[in-house]
């Protein structure tokens, strides 16, 4: 018995056709409206009065190619200071999150340090805890104290790791004690249910809101600057004080608008795969 | 319910309306003209007490712009440039008297008991609003302060600076002094406000701060007593001026304005600054 070449039906044939037709309506559509909205917009803006001086205050090129080379050093920091402090503050929260959610009473004062620890390093404005560490323990002149930019990015793990640490600490407790009792029953100790088990349950169920935790410490990592180093949007506020124009600010923003958007999608990207999942689609 | 939400929306564009005006952009106005006074003689000078020459400042007067809070021994930068303004407008010694005002009462606006008031005002816009001020005696000079115990205390050139690691105020004409005139290999630090630069400084985190020659007067005679002013740095960005400060649209502005002018052709100023903050107070030249 030989297979047939499957020929689809008449109707399936009409079905597809207009399938087809209605995606390219639909797009049509979209793109007209979108037109209409954007000349909408356009007009709106450029003709608002104040348009003018608008474009001089904040959008002049060439203020913006003079500060451009001075943002960009400074954002190089920025970048280099978040590779470090995510890294830093990821491992941190991961390490804080385990030990509070040891079992038994023996742990009792671990799981006490670790949950005073997240109370008190999310409760804590991050400028304290910045001008504490940057300004405030070098005055100790201590022995082989490390330089201003390492404090910085210390002050930052703390603060961040606080976060992150209960982020996964709500991931470890999602994954349901079935799993658990399922695992040890099997003959794992406890170290290997955590390892082969939980933690890659309990990580993929709270990616999003761990990569939603790292685009705001993108923000937040050029705060180091109030301690002396030249980030991205002090390179601006240097840039604007000797212009009076506030260009080098628009600059500095939308480069880290573009710095942010790779996370983004990727969060996005990652939300929409753990959704998918979810729904067995 | 149809008559409610008409009116709702009657009312929105209202709104719409009102927040467009208000966000119009103002008309500039322009800025009035001074009106030229008669004759600079000393006899028709219309000052407070005819024939002599009232001069204020606070109290107490600071060193070096004056000296041991006495204005009238003629010691100190400031107290020299009034003595040097009374002359060049014909006054003795004997017929300067002098008052005490303090710095905030004397920018008020409001009827003044001086003839002209020296006391280190900045000259700014805001200022002029409710004041007269005279041409600027002194353009304000960026100075470079370190630790006694710094490694670069007591260095006397400009290319003493090249391992320096510097500390100053954003967006000050300190920050530009670095970057552009002492110019060291590590980058400048920058912080938000001179109390934060004065605690790296004295933590060590930084080797020299540069502030305004008035700043580094007060920094290291009242704040920091271990600090010490390794000199001052030529003239860059746009300084900062002192001017006298007189009585909105005084009789006396453009006649003291054009004394102060004459003291400046002359060098007089020069030397005098040269003499005062540079010698005596000990804010060398770096060249």
């Amino acid at each position: 018995m030989t297979l047939r070449e499957h020929v689809p039906s008449e109707a399936q044939v009409r079905r597809t056709a207009y399938r087809r037709r209605q995606t390219v309506y639909s797009v049509l559509v979209a793109a007209s409206s979108t037109a209409a909205l954007g000349m909408l917009l356009v007009i709106a803006v450029t003709g608002a009065p104040g348009w003018d001086r608008v474009r001089q205050s904040f959008l002049d090129p060439a203020i913006a190619r003079d500060a451009l080379p001075a943002v960009l050093s400074g954002l190089w920091l920025n970048v280099r200071l978040l590779v470090c402090c995510a890294a830093g503050a990821l491992v941190l929260g991961l390490v804080i999150s385990v030990l509070r959610t040891l079992r038994g009473p023996i742990f009792f004062p671990v799981r006490a340090l670790a949950a005073g620890y997240t109370y008190t390093f999310r409760g804590l404005p991050l400028i304290i805890v910045l001008y504490l560490l940057t300004l405030g323990v070098p005055g100790l002149r201590l022995q082989g104290m490390p330089p201003v930019l390492v404090l910085g990015g210390l002050a930052l793990v703390l603060t961040y790791g606080g976060y992150l640490a209960e982020v996964f600490r709500a991931g470890i407790e999602s994954v349901h004690p079935s799993q658990l009792a399922a695992a040890r029953s099997l003959g794992l100790t406890y170290r290997q249910t955590m390892r082969h088990v939980v933690l890659p349950q309990a990580v993929r169920r709270v990616a999003p809101p761990l990569l939603n935790d790292v685009v705001a410490l993108q923000k937040d990592v050029g705060l180091v600057s109030l301690a002396g180093p030249i980030d991205a949007v002090r390179a601006a506020q240097i840039a604007t004080a000797q212009s009076f124009n506030y260009t080098p600010y628009i600059v500095a923003g939308v480069l880290f608008v573009l710095l942010a958007i790779p996370l983004i999608a990727v969060t996005d990207w990652v939300t929409l795969r753990a959704a998918r999942r979810q729904s067995g689609g | 319910m149809a008559s409610s939400s008409r009116l709702f929306a009657l009312t929105l564009a209202g709104a719409v309306v009102v927040a467009t005006a208000g966000c119009a952009p103002q008309v500039e106005k322009p800025m009035p003209t001074v009106i030229d006074s008669p004759s600079c003689a000393k006899d028709s000078l219309p000052t407070r007490t005819p024939g002599k020459l009232t001069i204020a400042t606070d109290q107490p007067a600071y060193e070096p712009w004056f000296s041991k809070d006495k204005p009238d021994n003629g010691e100190g930068f400031e107290s020299a440039v009034a003595y040097a303004v009374a002359e060049k407008l014909g006054y003795a010694r004997a017929d300067v008297t002098w008052t005490r005002v303090k710095f905030d009462t004397a920018i008020a606006p409001g009827p003044k008991n001086f003839d002209f008031d020296i006391n280190q005002f900045s000259i700014t816009e805001e200022r002029k609003q409710a004041v007269d001020f005279s041409a600027p005696y002194y353009l304000v000079r960026q100075t470079v302060i370190a630790l006694k115990s710094s490694k670069i205390a007591g260095r006397k050139s400009l290319a003493d600076f090249r391992d320096a690691r510097l500390g100053a105020q954003v967006g000050t004409t300190s920050y530009q002094a670095i970057t552009e005139v002492l110019k060291p290999a590590a980058k400048p630090q920058v912080y938000n406000s001179n109390d934060d630069a004065k605690k790296a400084l004295q933590n060590g985190q930084i080797d020299g701060l540069v502030v305004d020659l008035p700043t580094a007067f007060y920094i290291t005679g009242a704040e920091i007593t271990d600090a010490t002013i390794v000199g001052q740095v030529p003239q860059v960005g746009t300084p900062e001026a002192f001017g006298l400060l007189l009585d909105k649209n005084s009789p006396l502005t453009s006649c003291v304005t054009g004394a102060v002018g004459q003291l400046t052709e002359a060098g007089t100023l020069k030397q005098l600054e040269q003499k005062w903050l540079a010698q005596v107070a000990g804010a060398a030249e770096l060249r």
